[in-house]
Parts: structure tokens; C-alpha cells; sequence
């Protein structure tokens, strides 16, 4: 439990969690996807903005995000820095295989009606949660009180030599994305199937919304937009090379208690190549 | 080079080169000479595919082999198809396979002792360019193996690769 409440502790630091709608898009863009030297590096850029891949709006803090590695094993983030609206940090891919780069978040949140008729939030906008306290500061009798167990990810894949999967498996815990197609596997012209999981169930009925980059460049957001099936799959139709941005959301009512409901946000990067 | 004096150097390499009885398979490939700025000789990857697009037989690899800590194999990723078919699976430098890039000019390489033993059927040649500072191309020369006859199928290529000649021999 110590470990898990660590876990909890840690990532809900973000603010993430907080209640309220998200008009921004957190990022984290890799400058090369697939790699073929020995021992390479890459470096990545981490904002929120709301056009995706330009930033120009919020810097996404390093210390949130993590990486896991072709062993599964945790992997160092290298020359992290933070700027006025990006961040940067680098990866040394030193064993062959696919790499992680994510930022992971769960745990309870909640929302009610003080005396006066004002809404309240737990975690508070802006503050850092600690789990052992939600029973002490959520009033369990408030008016309108509504408990969500929520989720949030935002992930990238990098890869040396031959893609794997030990660094893709999923923690079941929350909304997830499980790869059927490799991420850097994507090729312009094939089609690529990626499962959705809720607490390692299949998310049924999630949405997402894919954005190609580059809307500077043109008028529309050429938005593709699918709801994953009865197994929790959809099947992504590249219309062309570039870097594409994946989110996707669920919600359901079906929580363990105090939580009535679960809801989970998830947002990916993915490099698309020619062939 | 005109038809004739072609066929007379093939006919001299095939009964110089290949043992009698054995099957050929060479490659005579251009590289052009460009004129740019900065020019740097092309990484090319040669290899065999089957009609699915798996590869049945890497040929050859040729890149910066002589860098220090195998730094030439920085670009390898970037004869995309190549990576994407086998390359990636291949701990670079591959015996046999491995290679110096080679400069402008028209070259011939041969496969003869690589597809011996190549398992009978359709197949494509494919030759896959790529240049530093400049640009990539792909070309395929579709084949059957064994050969019935001798052959000269060819592709031509429009920026990175000049005209290539697959040599069949039965």
C-alpha cells in the first residue's frame, strides 16, 4: 500500500486531476521515433498547448513524466530542462527495443456543495493530493457530492533496432492504451488497431479523436474521430506520413466504492513514416 | 555502352566468372553523379523479396562501415523500406552482407553464391538508395528463381538510382 499510495501521491502532483474541462492538449514529442545507430539518443519536447507541436503556451513539467525501457525496467530522463513554454529532457536507448516516455496519473477526485450552496473540489485547483487525506476532507454527507476514481495518460514510443512490447504491457490500472499495432510500426497507406483498457477491462464505447500536425499549415483540423468497439479496438486509417496526436476518454458509473464513477483520459504521440 | 559490347561483356564475365551449371543472379546498378552542393555517396540496401514483401534474402548493405563507434549506422533506419522489412531485425555489420558505399558510376555486384539456394518462385530484386542531405528511392525488378533463360530485366531510376540491369542465368 505504501508503494501504491507513493504512486498516487506522485502523479496526482501534476494537477491533472483537478476538476474542470481540459481546451489544452498536453504533449510529449519525440524527434526520432525509430533509430538504427548503436547506443542512440533521443530528445523530446513536452508542452500544452492547443495547437498541437507548437509550443507556445505552458511548458509540461519533466518531473511528472517517466520512461520505462525494452527490459521494463524504469530508464533516466537526461538533461531535463524547463523553459518559458516547453520542456526538454533526452532518452539513451542503450539496450535495443521500445521505449515508454509517459505521464501517469489515478486516484480519487471529488466534487460537492459546501453550506453556502459553493461548489468545492478535492484535490483543491492546484494542490497536491494526498490520498490518506481524502476521508478526512471530503465530507462524505455533502449536497451533490460526486466521487470519481479518474485517470490520465499521456504517452510516447521510441524505438532502437527491432520494436518489442515488454515496455507497452499495461498496469491495469486506469485508462490505457494497449497497442495491437506496434507505435512505431505506423506506416502511411496501412491501417493500425490500438485496444483500449479501463482497469484492464476493454473500454467499450471510448472516444478518440486523432489530429494529424501541422494545422498551422492549413484551415481545417482534419480531425478523425472513432469510438472503440465491443473489445475496446479501433482501427486507425493513416491518411498520410507525419506525427500524429491520439486522445481519447471514458467515463462509466461502474467504480468500487466511495466512487460511483470512473473516467479516464488518455493522449498519445505517434510518428507515422513513408514507405 | 551499346547493346552488343554489353552482351560481350556479359557473355565474357558469365564464362569468366560463373562456375558451369551454376545459376546467376548480378545486379549492375548505377549511381548517378549529381550536382549539388554537398554530395555524399549513397547508403544502399539490396535485398530479395518475396511477392508478400518479406524479405527472402538480405544481398547487401552498403554504408559508412570505417566510422568510429559504428556512427554509420545512424543513417541505416533511413533506407526506410529496408529498415522496415528486415534491416532492424540484422545486427549491423553482417558478414557477407555489409558493405563500403560505393560512388558514382555504373557497378556491378554479384549475387550468384547468395541466392544458390534461394527456395524456387517469384520474387523481387529491390534496391532501396538513400543520401545524406539528399534523397531516397526505392526501385523493384520482379524475377522468378530459378531463371528459365538469361534475362536482363531492368528499372530505371529518377534521382537517386540511375538504370538498373538484374543479370539472370539459368
Amino acid at each position: 500500500m505504501k508503494k501504491l499510495t507513493t504512486f498516487l501521491a506522485t502523479a496526482l502532483v501534476a494537477g491533472g486531476l483537478s476538476a474542470g474541462a481540459q481546451a489544452h492538449r498536453a504533449w510529449v514529442l519525440p524527434m526520432s521515433t525509430v533509430l538504427s545507430s548503436e547506443d542512440p539518443w533521443v530528445t523530446f519536447d513536452a508542452a500544452i498547448s492547443n495547437d498541437i507541436f507548437y509550443a507556445d503556451y505552458h511548458p509540461l513539467r519533466t518531473r511528472d513524466l517517466q520512461a520505462t525501457g525494452p527490459d521494463g525496467e524504469s530508464v533516466e530522463l537526461h538533461n531535463a530542462s524547463t523553459g518559458k513554454y516547453r520542456s526538454t529532457f533526452d532518452l539513451n536507448l542503450k539496450t535495443p527495443g521500445t521505449y515508454k516516455v509517459f505521464l501517469a496519473q489515478a486516484g480519487l477526485t471529488a466534487r460537492w456543495e459546501d453550506e453556502n450552496g459553493e461548489r468545492r473540489f478535492w484535490p483543491g485547483r492546484g494542490e497536491a493530493p494526498d490520498p490518506a487525506r481524502f476521508a478526512s476532507e471530503v465530507p462524505m454527507d455533502a449536497t451533490n457530492l460526486l466521487i470519481t476514481r479518474s485517470s490520465r495518460r499521456i504517452e510516447t514510443f521510441v524505438t532502437a533496432g527491432e520494436p518489442d512490447s515488454a515496455a507497452l504491457a499495461p498496469t491495469n490500472v486506469g485508462f490505457e492504451l494497449v497497442p495491437v499495432t506496434h507505435p512505431n510500426d505506423l506506416y502511411a497507406g496501412e491501417s493500425a488497431s490500438f485496444r483500449f483498457l479501463m482497469d484492464g477491462e476493454p473500454a467499450v464505447g471510448a472516444e478518440v479523436s486523432i489530429l494529424p500536425a501541422g494545422m498551422r499549415y492549413r484551415n481545417a483540423q482534419e480531425e478523425i474521430t472513432l469510438t472503440t468497439d465491443a473489445d475496446g479496438l479501433v482501427a486507425v486509417g493513416w491518411p498520410g506520413a507525419g506525427r500524429y496526436f491520439l486522445e481519447a476518454s471514458y467515463a462509466d458509473d461502474r467504480a468500487q466504492p466511495p466512487a460511483s464513477g470512473r473516467r479516464g483520459s488518455y493522449a498519445a504521440t505517434f510518428e507515422v513514416l513513408p514507405l | 555502352m551499346s547493346r552488343i559490347s554489353s552482351i560481350t561483356v556479359l557473355l565474357a564475365m558469365t564464362i569468366a566468372s560463373v562456375p558451369a551449371g551454376a545459376r546467376e543472379l548480378s545486379l549492375e546498378i548505377e549511381v548517378p553523379r549529381l550536382q549539388v552542393a554537398e554530395y555524399h555517396r549513397p547508403y544502399l540496401a539490396i535485398w530479395v523479396a518475396r511477392t508478400d514483401n518479406s524479405v527472402a534474402q538480405h544481398l547487401s548493405v552498403l554504408y559508412d562501415l570505417d566510422m568510429e563507434n559504428q556512427e554509420g549506422e545512424k543513417w541505416l533506419k533511413d533506407m526506410r523500406q529496408w529498415w522496415r522489412r528486415g534491416g532492424r531485425k540484422l545486427d549491423m555489420p553482417v558478414d557477407g552482407v555489409s558493405g563500403a558505399t560505393i560512388g558514382p558510376g555504373v557497378h556491378r555486384l554479384d549475387f550468384s553464391t547468395q541466392v544458390a539456394d534461394l527456395a524456387p518462385g517469384e520474387y523481387r530484386l529491390m534496391v532501396e538508395a538513400s543520401r545524406e542531405v539528399g534523397g531516397r528511392e526505392v526501385l523493384a525488378i520482379p524475377f522468378q528463381w530459378p531463371p528459365r533463360k538469361a534475362a536482363m530485366p531492368r528499372a530505371a531510376g529518377g534521382a537517386e538510382l540511375g538504370t538498373l540491369v538484374l543479370h539472370l542465368g539459368p
